[in-house]
């Protein structure tokens, strides 16, 4: 068993509301990702669960039984911390076995269990060094190998692959995943990366502010945005969205074009709308009626595709495109909208309007 | 003058942007610095050079005139009176100095044990007011000893606590406290709080990962700190006259001050009991050199 679930947390710094009524639930064993934007109440939230932050509201429940007021070391969580903070003066070995230590292992399981957690991380040769020897990379994985090496309710996990670079990072989130598969366990993972949370979670939790915007599986949080935040943070390239209302049966824009009305939504006319369309369902190719024109604005190579800038009206919408894709600036062009898997807003509260009808 | 706590509680570097100076030639501005130096130097290191030179002449050379700077007879006799007394026992001098070390010692042990804790928990935890509790337990500094002693000396009388060495122990300490929180707040606060929050995670309680886990990285930082307390409380003057008066539990400071005065003072004997007096304090602060610059410069300095 390892549930957690959150219930109305706040917390306030000063002035600053770092948590503003968060409420999660983590099934047993699942990934579960919180990804915000730096300053978003994430760490917040980890040391609430972890009963390091002294709440001003909200409860901790810990496999059902309400554990608000517990010390942390009676709620049975490991966590890796953002700036993994391994006790300087200990080994690393020293460091895996901490946990262990303190809660009175004898030697010979201790050491079983870090020679264990060592080979699943790859670090049997650092075990003798200290943390002032160890290169980012390797500080990682030790803190990772101090969590996972004993089998508490939940791990939690703040950021641990944010430090490190493109290439180890992408390793590390495939061998995470391959870890969480192979122990089980319940993992909350914290990351402003979206791309680490689409790859990752099971389940992804969106948070702004100190409120949680969305939560959902990786797939509903990037095909069905809560809000228009949402589909602006997850997604790269950028969603672009555009100012526009329904007269009737067409959607006409604030920067002047019209498309035919989406056939999904009875939204009614004259409501002030954001359209939202992201690249991979814009298109430079002529594929239907519904294409609005602009002009070239600049081409970002990628490699397997190719961003194409479009200007319309003031507006730069993100286009993907095949990487032969060519042209030139100021060039007009048509863009082609999928409209069956475009998004609309509300542009005063920024929620997406009821998708039933798709 | 105002003092802002805000200014005296930022940990922050200080960064100087003026650019070098460039108003002397590089060459003349060294030569001026080292005459300065010089000067000052010898101003302050004459009086030291003097007494050194007087605990080791014989009576004859002492009161020699003109003075004699090089060709005298060197003696031990001086040091030898410090320690033993005429009549063979130990000298009076010597039980001062044994009552120096009881009472600087204890009172640097308890200002220690109860301002270092009391530093993790200002550095750690979000208190009410913390900035007036701060700045309140500094005040208690700026009082110079000899405001107080009057008053103090009359609740002293009261409790019976005059001419004992508890007395100079609970002053000492109770001056010393507020300089060690002071101080070590300042080193608390350079060790990261996570590696507290991790070995609670890990299954320690507050209490077990501060000893554990803080509280060995403090270790420079208490030694600095130890040490100017002890030097404070071995040097202290004013407190141990107006609140001793037997022989028995006078501390050095007055004991050396009261060799003086009388038709005749032997000056051998007063300046080798005060070579006595400065070797600890010598010693103490070249074993902490280091940590005293780090201590002194403190906030200063970021690794
Ligand atoms: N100990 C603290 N003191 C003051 N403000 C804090 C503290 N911890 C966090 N905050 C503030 O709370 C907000 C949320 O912080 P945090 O949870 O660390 O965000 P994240 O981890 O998502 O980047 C931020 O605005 C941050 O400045
Ligand atoms: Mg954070």
């Amino acid at each position: 068993m390892g549930t957690v679930s959150v219930h109305g947390l706040c917390k306030s710094f000063g002035e600053v509301q770092a948590l503003d009524g968060v409420t999660l639930d983590v099934p047993d064993g699942a990934f579960f990702v919180v990804l915000g934007p730096s300053g978003a109440g994430k760490t917040t939230t980890l040391r609430a669960i972890a009963g390091l932050e002294k709440l001003d509201a909200g409860s901790v429940h810990l496999d059902e039984r309400d554990a608000t007021g517990d010390t942390p070391a009676a709620r049975d969580l490991a966590m890796v911390f953002q700036s993994y903070a391994l006790y300087p003066r200990h080994t690393a070995y020293e460091n895996i076995a901490s946990p262990l230590r303190a809660r009175r292992c004898s030697s010979s399981e201790v050491a079983a269990a870090v020679e264990q957690v060592s080979s699943l991380l790859h670090i049997e040769r650092l075990l003798q060094r200290r943390p002032a020897q160890l290169s980012g990379g390797e500080m990682q994985r030790v803190a990772l190998a101090r969590a996972l090496v004993r089998r508490p309710r939940a791990f939690l996990m703040d950021e641990p692959l944010t430090n490190l670079d493109l290439k180890l990072r992408v390793e590390m989130r495939t061998e995470l995943t391959r870890i969480h598969r192979s122990l089980g366990g319940t993992f909350v993972y914290v990351t402003n990366d979206q791309v680490e949370a689409l790859s990752m979670a099971d389940q992804v939790a969106v948070l702004k502010e100190g409120k949680v915007q969305q939560v959902g599986t990786p797939t509903e949080v990037y095909e069905r945005p809560a809000n228009q935040w949402v589909a602006g943070f997850v997604g790269s390239p950028r969603i672009s969205l555009l100012a526009c209302h329904v007269e009737g049966d067409r959607l006409v824009g604030a920067e002047g074009w019209t498309l035919p009305r989406p056939r999904w939504t009875t939204v009614e006319d004259g409501r002030p709308l954001l359209l939202g369309v992201r690249a991979e369902d814009l298109s430079v190719e002529q594929r239907g009626n519904a294409s609005l024109s602009g002009e070239l604005y600049g081409l970002e190579p990628l490699g397997d595709r190719t961003v194409v800038d479009v200007r319309v009206g003031t507006k730069i919408l993100k286009v993907k495109a095949r990487p032969t894709v060519t042209g030139t600036p100021g060039e007009r062009l048509l863009v082609t909208v999928d409209l069956d898997r475009a998004h609309l807003f509300d542009a005063d509260t920024g929620l997406a309007l009821s998708e039933a009808g798709r | 003058m105002a003092v802002s706590v805000d200014d005296a509680v930022s940990a922050g570097p200080v960064r100087d942007h003026t650019p070098p100076a460039r108003r002397f030639g590089g060459r003349g501005r060294a030569v001026l610095e080292v005459a300065l130096l010089t000067v000052l130097a010898v101003v302050m290191l004459f009086p030291v050079l003097w007494m050194v030179e007087t605990s080791i002449k014989e009576n004859r050379d002492v009161y020699a005139i003109p003075a004699k700077f090089f060709d005298f007879k060197v003696t031990v006799d001086h040091f030898k009176d410090v320690f033993v007394s005429s009549s063979g026992g130990r000298s009076g001098l010597s039980v001062s100095f044994l009552n120096s070390v009881v009472v600087a010692g204890v009172s640097t042990v308890l200002a220690t044990v109860l301002g270092v804790p009391a530093a993790w928990a200002y550095s750690r935890f979000a208190l009410k007011a913390k900035k007036d509790q701060l700045f309140f337990i500094l005040s208690t500094r700026f009082m110079p000893p000899v405001v107080v002693v009057i008053p103090i000396f009359l609740m002293y009388r009261q409790v019976g606590l005059i001419d004992t060495q508890l007395g100079l122990i609970l002053i000492y300490t109770a001056f010393n406290v507020p300089f060690t929180i002071w101080m070590m707040k300042g080193f608390v606060d350079e060790v990261p709080a996570e590696y507290e929050d991790a070995a609670m995670l890990d299954g320690y309680t507050r209490l077990q990962a501060f000893w554990k886990f803080t509280l060995p990285l403090l270790v420079p930082g208490i030694a600095a700190t130890a040490v100017f307390a002890l030097i404070f409380s071995w040097n202290e003057f004013v407190f141990a006259i107006f609140l001793t008066s037997s022989d028995d539990v006078r501390t050095a400071p007055p004991a050396i001050a009261g060799l003086i005065g009388g038709t005749t003072v032997d000056w051998g004997l007063v300046a080798a009991s005060s070579v006595v007096f400065a070797v600890p304090v010598l010693v103490f602060a070249y074993l902490v050199r280091r940590h005293l610059v780090a201590g002194v410069t403190l906030g200063a300095v970021r690794r």
